[in-house]
């Protein structure tokens, strides 16, 4: 199934949760709002045609740099973009979805943003959320479980964030 | 011996009792501890050969000889750590209890004709009943440690250890059945005749049930595929994972010297004890020639004759061990509940089985008699009954006769 | 997750006494590293397992972020340090996808060459593991004895025996020496009818097959549910093999390659050779199975290598010059999963344009196979627990990343 129809579907499917596409690029890839995407992943699982029963990746990218020049150079807003990577064992084809957050809720520093767990669709959803939550701090609502996995249960702040800075001690362990 | 200081040096009995004590305790602590030394090295070396490797090649010269006194040296070095939640006193006392369980049933066992510590008439059933004391030691070692993993080693060997002594009973009631008497020495004299005589060629039953007393034996001593206490990849190390140094190494010995006993005791049960494949020693061939006496007896061909059974004994033994540290690096580990499915469902029917058809053959019922050597070598029969009746004679009537000509001469006098 | 009465895995439920927890790890000899797992068990029953993961974390995604790709060559090899040449060809394919950077015939032979050499060094450590986790010594070391092997070969070829940042975008670091593919066949001939030894000490023993036939099972769909991969998906009879099914710049490889997945189809598993039967007791999707395929694979690669020298010899071009170290990247964001020896590895690259990727992202294929733990342990004995857990032959290295 080519990237076109399966855009056209969504869309049909989704409307305007469907918020963009680039269908030329390398991995071609569909970006969804963040409210729809438990929606659009069990459709997306569900569907006869599609079948994408394996999550193989969710990746958190940190859009920001706290040098503002730099940040006017990279050209984009600051926000976090979450990457699905899924792709179907039955019918061999992949597919990318991207998920455009704020860097806080509502911009408040320190508040995670927010978007639903895809758990209850991929059960290896469960520990890859619960390291985009320990790496680069996103909030995954409907999650059984999110605490840290790969940092101890104790530390403080996101290492996968731009303005992330290592703390000086930890526990008596020099830092930086 | 009491006997001989008593006649040689004058001494009064209490003294000379004493002494003999002394000096049979010595020297069988010696076998305990030189034994567990080689078979440490043994195993090394056996598993090192297995393993496609050398084992110690170093310590002593050739062949690493001395490896395990160099690792006993550093054992004794290290620093004896007692945790913080362990009881501190059961957790020191555990090894000891090991140890003293391992070595006590040392005391009845016979290495030849008459050379046991103390000649005990019941001499099986003592073993079996103070090594099952050995068990003690390790739920002390497991209880006392503080730690889950241990608790979790020790209740394992309780389980397995209780469970295992039904069938090893079973086992080792088919010989005592067919001799008639529990006195080791006496069981063993009576497969003086040659290879055939030894109890394993008794019958089809006694043949099944040697590997049954073997296996279970194996698992009563905890060795691999039975070493559920001591899994190191599920329980650490079980039940001495908080143990170090000396303390640790006495767990060691009491497992060697338990290896060495359970198969010394199949030796005796099975393979003839000190007795040779052919009876050289036997008053049949060598007897005959005037001025050698009968291997047993008082003088000097008796103890040379009493060096080779002993020589004999520990050879066979030996090759018990051996096979189980072959099958323990061979082999992978056995589940809990297999293990025990293995003995109740297994083990024990088949053992009850093999008892039943010995009885049979025993007793000549459904014609069974004829599966039995006896019946085709007739002299074996009254060679056995002779061999009895020279023990019942003695319990019978101390001092009544001694002049039966095959009286047997005991180590304690 | 709780305990009720209802619940089937529970074996002994009249007999309820308190139930412990036990602390397995991370120093814990069969847990494959630092691992640890929060057991709570009643008795040898086990009701829960928890993972827990990090010890071995060294923010290896985060010093990508800070390095070229070629200068984060290093880093993949410490993921998954039992295949450090898988990790590298991961890593590199995903480079030269973004870059379009098209490999000669002879470099891809290479790399089939090496890459399956790794997943033979792999298995066999998996193998002899997995062993050890069920209290025999003896194949461990059979099997390492061969990995040495191995691990010369790969010595003479970039220096290194363990981590070996030897593929690379671009191609290789080197060729491979004069004389190397002549060795490699010499090894082949000299490891073939060992594995039948392999198979008689655990394959075929009846204690391992006790031990490991019916323990864990885990359905097809359970095992896509989690993400599973390699020979642990295969192990559950999911026809799926990224070196057949995956891109097209990753499959194009293995072109004119003859090998069949090793998957079990209507009961049996592909029979080109005299492999020991499937033992009744054996459950698809086990543990058994799970190490079978993996024993499979190793014969499997063995064909694979022998093909690559074959090609190799008569292949045109040069091995793969490698890119510059500071090669600037295009604009954009690409990923790529492989067949590692332990299941699909994927990286993924972000880059802003510059010679420093923005943002580099590993998928850990034993990240995904071990999350199935806490599902499989409940209802089974703690000496299951390695058993399990071997089966899925996890490197914390490449988890904990």
């Amino acid at each position: 199934m080519s990237g076109e129809s399966v855009l056209e579907r969504l869309q049909k499917q989704f409307g305007d949760a469907i918020t963009g596409a680039n269908l030329d690029a390398i991995d071609p890839w569909i970006e969804v709002a963040s409210t729809a995407i438990e929606e659009v992943c069990r459709y997306l699982k569900a569907d006869n045609e599609l079948q994408l029963d394996y999550l193989n990746c969710i990746t958190g990218v940190d859009y920001f740099h706290s040098d503002p020049k730099k940040l006017q150079k990279m050209g984009e807003e600051p926000h976090t973009l979450l990457v699905y990577h899924l792709s179907s064992t039955a019918k061999k084809h992949t597919l990318v979805l991207k998920v455009r957050l704020p860097r806080w809720k509502d911009d408040r520093e320190g508040d995670l943003p927010e978007l639903p767990s895809v758990t209850s669709i991929w059960r290896t959803a469960d520990w890859h959320e619960r390291e985009v939550y320990d790496l680069s701090g996103v909030w995954f609502v409907g999650h059984p479980d999110l605490r840290r996995i790969l940092c101890p249960e104790d530390w403080v702040g996101y290492p996968l964030r731009r303005d992330y800075e290592m703390p000086l001690e930890y526990h008596g362990i020099r830092g930086r | 011996m009491v006997d001989f200081f008593v006649s040689t040096f004058g001494m009064s009995p209490t003294v000379a009792a004493i002494l003999a004590a002394g000096i049979q305790c010595a020297l069988l602590l010696n076998v305990v501890a030189v034994g567990a030394l080689v078979f440490i090295w043994m195993e090394r070396k056996i598993a090192g050969r297995i393993q496609d490797r050398l084992g110690p090649t170093r310590v002593g010269g050739r062949f690493g000889w001395l490896q395990t006194l160099a690792d006993g040296i550093k054992l004794i070095a290290k620093e004896d750590l007692t945790p913080a939640d362990a009881d501190a006193l059961l957790f020191k006392l555990a090894p000891y209890i090991s140890f003293a369980a391992s070595f006590t049933a040392y005391m009845a066992l016979p290495f030849s004709d008459g050379w046991v510590a103390v000649h005990v008439n019941a001499g099986v059933f003592f073993i079996l009943a103070v090594l099952g004391l050995e068990v003690f030691g390790t739920i002390l070692a497991g209880y006392a440690s503080g730690s889950k993993w241990s608790l979790f080693g020790a209740i394992r060997e309780a389980a397995q250890v209780v469970s295992y002594e039904v069938p090893l009973g079973l086992c080792v009631v088919v010989p005592v059945m067919i001799c008639g008497t529990m006195d080791l020495v006496a069981i063993a004299n009576m497969q003086s005749a040659g290879i055939w005589s030894w109890l394993i060629f008794h019958d089809p039953f006694t043949f099944c049930i040697f590997w049954i007393y073997f296996t279970c034996a194996m698992a009563s001593v905890n060795r691999a595929p039975f070493d559920l206490a001591e899994a190191e990849s599920e329980l650490v190390a079980g039940f001495h994972t908080e143990y170090s140094g000396l303390r640790w190494s006495f767990f060691f010995m009491a497992e060697y010297g338990s290896m060495f006993l359970v198969s010394g005791l199949a030796v005796i049960l099975f393979f003839g004890g000190w007795n040779g494949p052919l009876a050289i020693m036997s008053d049949k061939i060598i007897g005959v020639i005037p001025g050698l006496g009968l291997a047993g007896q008082p003088n000097a061909w008796g103890f040379i004759a009493g060096c080779v059974g002993a020589a004999n004994f520990i050879m066979k033994a030996t090759i018990g061990v051996t096979v189980m540290i072959w099958v323990r690096w061979t082999l992978p580990r056995l589940r809990i509940d297999q293990v025990m499915t293995m003995c109740l469902k297994y083990c024990v029917p088949l053992a009850a089985a093999c008892f039943l058809g010995a009885v049979f053959v025993k007793a000549e019922i459904f014609g069974l008699g004829y599966l039995s050597v006896d019946a085709w070598l007739p002299g074996l029969r009254s060679d056995r009954l002779e061999v009895r009746e020279g023990w019942m004679t003695e319990v019978e009537g101390e001092g009544v006769t001694l002049s039966t000509e095959k009286t047997l001469v005991h180590g304690d006098g | 997750m709780a305990t009720n009465l209802e619940d089937p895995r529970i074996i002994e439920f009249d007999v309820r006494t308190d139930e412990m927890l036990v602390n397995m790890g991370p120093q814990h000899p069969s847990t494959h590293g630092v691992l640890r797992l929060v057991l709570r068990t009643d008795g040898e029953v086990i009701s829960e397992v928890t993972p827990h993961l990090g010890y071995l974390h060294r923010c290896a995604e985060k010093i990508g972020e800070n390095l070229t790709p070629r200068q984060w060559i290093p880093y993949t090899d410490r993921m998954d340090y039992l295949a450090a040449m898988n990790m590298n060809l991961g890593w590199s394919l995903v480079v030269e996808k973004l870059l379009d950077h098209e490999l000669s015939d002879k470099a891809k032979h290479l790399r089939v060459i090496i890459s399956e050499l790794g997943r033979i060094a792999s298995h066999l450590v998996g193998m002899g593991a997995y062993g050890l986790d069920l209290g025999t010594f003896s194949p461990f070391l059979y099997a390492f004895r061969e990995r040495e092997r191995i691990l010369d070969l790969f010595e003479e070829v970039c220096g290194a025996r363990l981590t070996y940042s030897y593929l690379t975008p671009g191609g290789a670091t080197a060729d491979l020496p004069t004389g190397w593919v002549d060795k490699v066949e010499a090894f082949l001939r000299q490891l073939e009818p060992i594995i039948s030894d392999y198979h008689e000490l655990l394959t075929t023993n009846a204690i391992f097959i006790k031990r490991t036939a019916g323990i864990g099972i885990m359905s097809a769909e359970m095992a896509i549910d989690y993400g599973c991969s390699g020979p642990v998906l295969r192990g559950s009879g999911v026809d799926y093999d990224l070196r057949r099914d995956g891109e097209e710049r990753y499959t194009e490889m293995y072109d004119g390659y003859a090998y069949e997945v090793v998957v079990e189809k209507d009961g049996h598993y592909p029979q080109d050779r005299n492999y020991p039967k499937v033992p009744r007791e054996a459950v698809l999707g086990d543990c058994w199975h799970r190490f079978y395929v993996r024993m499979l694979e190793v014969m499997q690669a063995m064909d694979l290598v022998e093909q690559g020298i074959e090609k190799y010899k008569s292949a045109s071009g040069d091995w793969g010059v490698p890119i510059k170290l500071t090669q600037r990247l295009p604009k954009g964001d690409v990923y790529l999963e492989t067949e590692a020896p332990r299941g699909q590895m994927g990286f993924y690259l972000v880059s802003d344009g510059s010679a420093i990727p923005w943002r580099v992202r590993a998928r850990s294929s034993c990240f995904c196979n071990l999350s199935v733990t806490s599902e499989l342990c409940p209802g089974c004995l703690i000496a299951d627990v390695p058993a399990i857990v071997g089966s899925l032959d996890i490197v914390m290295g490449e988890i904990d990343r």
